[in-house]
């Protein structure tokens, strides 16, 4: 299953609706083609939604950091929202938990962003 | 593909639809094997990762080179194997991705991943290849939890 995203703007924030997979390959490489379309046209508070995402490999994890420092390197923020539970296990094996905002409800994130 | 009782193998090409086509399998056996849903997902997300390093990192996606894929069910364990065709890898190279300084690195957690999903990691790196061994031992009368035997 390839991952399909949906943007919408809620109160100056952007929010990225993931669906499938982020893997090496399309995946990884749709989600960071959004992130920075977005920071190129100055949407600097970016909200993934990962509700939908089921599926996350290591290169899926890196694209996630890479999004992560290249919005905070341009002066911007990028939370992540609803991780289902394999996600959020990976980002607790791998320590990323503590390095990413995780939000489990859309208008509690959106009104976390400065 | 190369089949015995016991043992199937695949020679993949070095592309990507390798990596798909690795954990797809990986999926389906351990689900026929009697795995339970976290350790089958686990599995196959370490196939993947196994899978990846092969092709990007051994191959280096050379379309002259193969990759061998090897399920093996013992009465204990299921052990998969993969080997490529690189140059093989330097071990004392690879970074603990928990570490402060490269939690924010984009890349380094594949090995890291499939230590935390398998019961035993091997890696064999020579001047001809790599070869991976990923082992995910069996609990009980059908594979259960991994707590039960430990």
């Amino acid at each position: 299953m390839t991952m399909k995203v949906g943007t919408r703007q809620v109160d100056g924030v952007s929010i990225v609706d993931c669906n499938g997979r982020i893997t090496l390959g399309e995946g990884s490489v749709i989600l960071r083609d959004t992130v920075r379309d977005l920071l190129s046209k100055g949407n600097k508070k970016i909200l993934l939604n990962l509700a939908e995402v089921n599926y996350i490999d290591s290169s899926g994890i890196g694209e996630l950091v890479s999004a992560f420092t290249t919005t905070k390197n341009q002066g911007g923020e990028l939370k992540l929202l609803k991780l289902t539970k394999k996600v959020n296990d990976l980002l607790q094996i791998t320590k990323l938990y503590t390095v990413f905002d995780v939000k489990d409800d859309e208008a509690t994130a959106v009104k976390a962003f400065k | 593909m190369a089949m015995t009782e016991q043992r199937v193998s695949y020679t993949l090409d070095s592309t990507l639809d390798t990596v798909d086509s690795a954990e797809e399998k990986a999926t389906r056996i351990a689900t026929d094997l009697g795995f339970g849903d976290d350790e089958v997902m686990q599995i196959s997300m370490a196939v993947r990762e196994g899978a990846v390093n092969a092709v990007l990192h051994g191959n280096a996606y050379a379309s002259d080179k193969k990759i061998t894929l090897a399920f093996e069910r013992t009465d204990q364990a299921l052990v998969i194997t993969i080997r490529d065709q690189g140059k093989g890898m330097d071990l004392s190279k690879i970074p603990n991705p928990l570490a402060p300084e490269n939690l924010l690195k984009t890349s380094g957690r594949g090995i890291f991943l499939m230590r935390s999903f398998m019961d035993v990691v091997e890696i064999r790196p020579s001047k001809t290849g790599t070869e991976l061994k990923l082992i995910k031992h069996v609990h009980g009368p059908t594979a259960g939890g991994k707590e039960a035997s430990q």
